[in-house]
């Protein structure tokens, strides 16, 4: 009985907890579904009923979901007319993207600048301008049962990111599919990638300031006719892709290709690279040029390679005259490569290629991580130390005259008293005549009010 | 009456450090500073950086990303006097050869550690090949000048002190001036425990006062670590603007620090007359990287006109303008440049470009502004010739 009560007790304590830490607001067609991410907080969720939406929604917060609500086909429609630049861009940790449409936007449908632990799903993103999806400086993602078509540069864009896995996607009629660009530990599973000028692409870019891409998985993709005019923007790293690439391999490393089917795209079924494969961009000293042990695992091929690069079709006729396509072509000076069942391809650039001793990647089923990347838990005191030296310092120092009193004769008056001494910092009063007044420093949070008061009653020099 | 005898002890307190404030003004004789400057803990015997920045990671501790990203690798680490001695050389003309020039003669605090002007004038009277960078910040940077040939403050300090058209000293010189002066004696033995100067000293000294000068309270910063009432509603905007992936500037000036340390060729004109810089290219003779400068900090760009290499432009709205008028519109023909593929035709309104450069305005901070002394042990002016701009 006792138990019963207690237990009862527990789970009534929680689901009210739960109700208060998880709020959803609702926004409706004619609102602002910014207004919406302004007065959230973290843990809500932002349901967006049908509609259309004519804004830039930017998240600088953590845990934040925005989550469409179709209802009867009708979807809720974040529309760019061409003039705006991006439709979702978030900052925080911890975003949902979810049940959008997205069209005609400047820049991109959805673009995170260092959020970790992201979701990007069920949205349907069309002409949205240079990237539909973009998460860059990101760990721990995961971007799935998206449908792209008509980008400028790349459908899907994982860059200077780690743990990603690309699942259950369809990208079609943009230039670029999927690229997976400067990242680490990401996988590619189950799209349908189709009718771009290339469709999957893993690579690095020179002078960024993360510099490597290894540990890929592309499995399991449909990678079909992509054989699109190339209409990147001039300059752009991926207008120099040539139309009819299927599965391109530029200086990264460690990169597994299994069990895709790559079929009639004209130019390559898969390349594969070096760095000075690319001109027109500074060539960058600290970017290693060559992709190194790429494993080819079993995949269905055929058709591809029409019309190769004409090296490649001189020497495909050299070996094998008459031959009208070719599978897979590598054209870098990578090293430690294999390949399972080679003579089941034609192919170019493999001569060195061992016989892989794994067979498969079955046993990776993701790279996103089993516990989210911790929103780093600062211990309270280091909190107040950082705020004491990195903000107060500027005005106090411990036992000279600066802007303000001196930190001692604070310690003096406040000593046992850092809630007071936290309150007055939030809204300073004029206290001496001889100081000029202390400006709020209302903008530090709450709790990082009171840790600095702690430290800086015990701040000892 | 326990109240009157802590008050007691706070005033002697005061009383004692007032003295000491006031000793060296008369010239006789100069202290180092036992206290870090601001932004730093002493801890050890020497200063660290702490800001709250710290309290966030960065993707593979790249220090670039967005807005609660933690900072790129910082040189601290150095003792208090250390720093302060470093602050008497930088504004001692001693260091130059005729005497004339300090380094702030080229970095003014006044100025944002800039000159106010498109080209320095050294110490011939002439303009020299650049303009004078801002230091805040400068302790975040693994590649220097702007062409980013120095790769540690210590290497790039030697730049200026030895060029002929810059400070035009020798090391010599400068070995023998300093320890001909009793003061600098007195002051490298306290900070360095030798009492013979070396030129490594000297840099190491120049290289913690810069290193000290830190800029990471900004209204922008505000914002960064969750207060958004810090900025107003134009210049959300223009962050927004500034992060898009039509303006790009964030893909290349990457808060937290507003650089991504990368070296790019963007295709900024010269001013009238002047040849074309070919800036890294100019270094390694590889065809790619003509043209190519290290991507500057933005942080307290505000202060810092004129802008660019060359201080071609002479406001913001036309250095932030040079992004939307075509790519490669200002590459001279016949140049073949790799423009960097972020350079393109984002088409920015009016509006667009009024908002980035509010934006621009919020990412000033000078808080942490050292003083500058009364006196410098050599007896010089401090500064030496002063840049118009400054008080
Ligand atoms: C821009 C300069 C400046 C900054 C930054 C600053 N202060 Fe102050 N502070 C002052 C001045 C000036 C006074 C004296 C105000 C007066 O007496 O009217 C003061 C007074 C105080 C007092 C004394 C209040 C009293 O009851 O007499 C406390 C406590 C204090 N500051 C704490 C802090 C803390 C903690 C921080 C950092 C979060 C901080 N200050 C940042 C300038 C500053
Ligand atoms: C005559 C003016 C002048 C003087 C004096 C001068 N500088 Fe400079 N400084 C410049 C110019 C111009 C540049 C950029 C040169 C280049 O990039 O080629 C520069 C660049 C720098 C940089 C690189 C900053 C960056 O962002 O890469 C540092 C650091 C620096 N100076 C420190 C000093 C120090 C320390 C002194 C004194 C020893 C000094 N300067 C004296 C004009 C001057
Ligand atoms: C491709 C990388 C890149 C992009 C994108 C970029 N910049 Fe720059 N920025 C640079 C480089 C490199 C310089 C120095 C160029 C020179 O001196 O010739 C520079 C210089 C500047 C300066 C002058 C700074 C000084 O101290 O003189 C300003 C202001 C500036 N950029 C603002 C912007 C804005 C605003 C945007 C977006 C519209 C932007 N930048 C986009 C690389 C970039």
């Amino acid at each position: 009985m006792m138990g019963i009560s207690t237990g009862t007790l527990l789970l009534v304590a929680l689901l009210a907890v739960h109700a208060v830490m998880a709020g959803e607001l609702v926004v409706k067609a004619g609102e602002s579904i910014q207004d919406a991410v302004s007065a959230a907080k973290s843990g809500d969720t932002i349901l967006i009923e049908p509609g259309t939406y004519k804004e830039t929604v930017y998240i600088d917060k953590n845990n934040i979901s925005l989550r469409g609500v179709v209802v009867s086909g009708n979807w809720p429609t974040l529309e760019g007319e061409k003039i705006r630049n991006d439709a979702v861009l978030y900052s925080g940790s911890g975003i949902t993207i979810e049940n959008l449409k997205i069209v005609n936007y400047k820049g991109n449908g959805i673009m995170g600048q260092a959020g970790n632990n992201f979701v990007i799903r069920n949205n349907w993103i069309i002409d949205a301008g240079v990237y539909g999806i973009f998460p860059e400086f990101g760990k721990n993602g995961l971007i799935e049962h998206n449908v792209l078509s008509g980008i400028e540069d790349a459908a899907i864009y994982v860059g200077m990111c780690d743990n990603v896995d690309v699942l259950h996607n369809e990208v079609f009629d943009s230039v670029a599919g999927i690229e997976i660009e400067n990242t680490r530990h990401s996988i590619v599973d189950g799209n349908y990638v189709h009718d771009n000028t290339g469709g999957i692409l893993a690579f690095i870019t020179p002078g960024l300031p993360i510099k490597t891409n290894y540990d890929v998985i592309i499995r399991n993709n449909f990678v079909v006719n992509n054989n699109h005019e190339n209409f990147a923007i001039p300059g752009s790293i991926v207008s120099y892709v040539a139309k009819g690439t299927g599965i391109t391999i530029m200086a990264a490393d460690d990169v597994v290709v299994e069990n895709n089917i790559i079929t009639n795209n004209e130019y390559i079924g898969i390349g594969i690279a070096g760095l000075e494969f690319i001109a027109g961009v500074r060539s960058d000293p600290e970017s290693e040029p060559n992709p190194d042990r790429v494993k080819i695992l079993n995949n269905l091929m055929w058709g591809n390679g029409e019309n190769a690069l004409p090296e490649v079709k001189a020497a495909v006729q050299a070996m094998m005259p008459g031959e009208r396509y070719v599978d897979i072509a590598d054209i870098s000076k990578g090293t430690g490569s294999c390949i399972l069942e080679k003579d089941r391809y034609v192919s170019v650039g493999l001569d060195r290629y061992s016989t892989c001793k794994m067979t498969s990647t079955a046993d990776t089923l993701t790279y996103t991580l089993p516990e989210p990347v911790e929103i780093r838990e600062i211990a309270a005191d280091e909190k107040g130390k950082a705020a004491y030296y990195g903000i107060c310092a500027g005005c106090h120092a411990y036992s000279v005259k600066m802007i303000g009193p001196p930190t001692m004769a604070i310690q003096a008056m406040y000593q046992g008293r850092p809630e007071a001494l936290a309150a007055y910092i939030a809204a300073p009063s004029k206290v001496r005549e001889d100081y000029p007044e202390m400006p709020p420093q209302n903008y530090i949070s709450e709790d990082v009010r009171l840790a600095v008061a702690q430290f800086m009653l015990q701040v000892e020099k | 009456m326990i109240r009157r005898a802590v008050c007691l002890v706070v005033l002697c307190a005061l009383a004692a450090f007032c003295l000491q404030a006031a000793e060296p003004v008369s010239g006789q004789r100069f202290t180092l500073s036992t206290h870090c400057p601001p932004g730093f803990e002493l801890a050890r015997g020497s200063c660290f950086l702490r800001s709250l920045y710290q309290l966030y990671d960065s993707l593979r501790g790249a220090g670039v990303g967005g807005l609660k990203t933690g900072l790129a690798e910082v040189r601290d680490g150095f003792t208090p006097q250390q720093i302060d001695l470093g602050r008497y050389l930088f504004f001692d003309p001693l260091l130059s050869g005729d005497g004339s020039l300090s380094c702030a003669s080229c970095h003014h605090p006044d100025l944002g550690f800039s000159d106010g002007r498109g080209r320095s004038i050294g110490v011939t009277g002439d303009p020299v090949d650049r303009s004078a960078p801002s230091l805040w910040n400068v302790a975040f940077l693994k590649r220097l000048f702007w062409d980013g040939r120095a790769h540690s403050l210590e290497e790039q300090v030697t730049g200026p002190l030895y060029a002929p058209d810059e400070m035009g000293n020798t090391e010599r010189r400068l070995l023998t001036d300093l320890n001909a002066n009793e003061t600098y004696r007195r002051l490298f033995e306290e900070a360095f425990g030798q009492n013979v100067i070396t030129a490594n000293a000297v840099y190491t000294a120049l290289t913690a006062f810069e290193a000290s000068l830190i800029s990471l309270n900004s209204r922008y910063d505000r914002y960064a670590h969750g207060y958004h009432e810090a900025l107003s509603a134009d210049e959300i905007a223009g962050l927004n603007v500034f992060r898009s992936f039509v303006a790009r500037c964030a893909e290349c000036h990457t808060p937290p620090l507003f650089t991504n340390q990368e070296m790019a060729v963007i295709g900024t004109p010269e001013p009238e007359g002047l040849p074309f810089d070919k800036g890294e290219g100019a270094l390694t003779g590889d065809p790619t990287q003509r043209g190519a400068f290290r991507v500057p900090t933005l942080r307290n760009v505000a202060n810092t006109a004129p802008y660019m290499h060359s201080g071609r432009f002479a406001d913001l709205r036309d250095a932030v303008k040079f992004y939307t008028q075509g790519r490669g519109h200002a590459v001279a023909e016949g140049e073949r440049l790799s423009l960097h593929w972020h350079i393109w035709e984002p088409d920015l309104s009016e509006r667009e470009l009024d908002l980035l450069v509010s934006f621009l305005h919020t990412l000033t901070d000078e808080t942490f502004r050292p003083p500058m002394p009364d006196a410098v042990p050599s007896g010089l002016e401090p500064v030496g010739v002063v840049p118009s701009g400054a008080r």
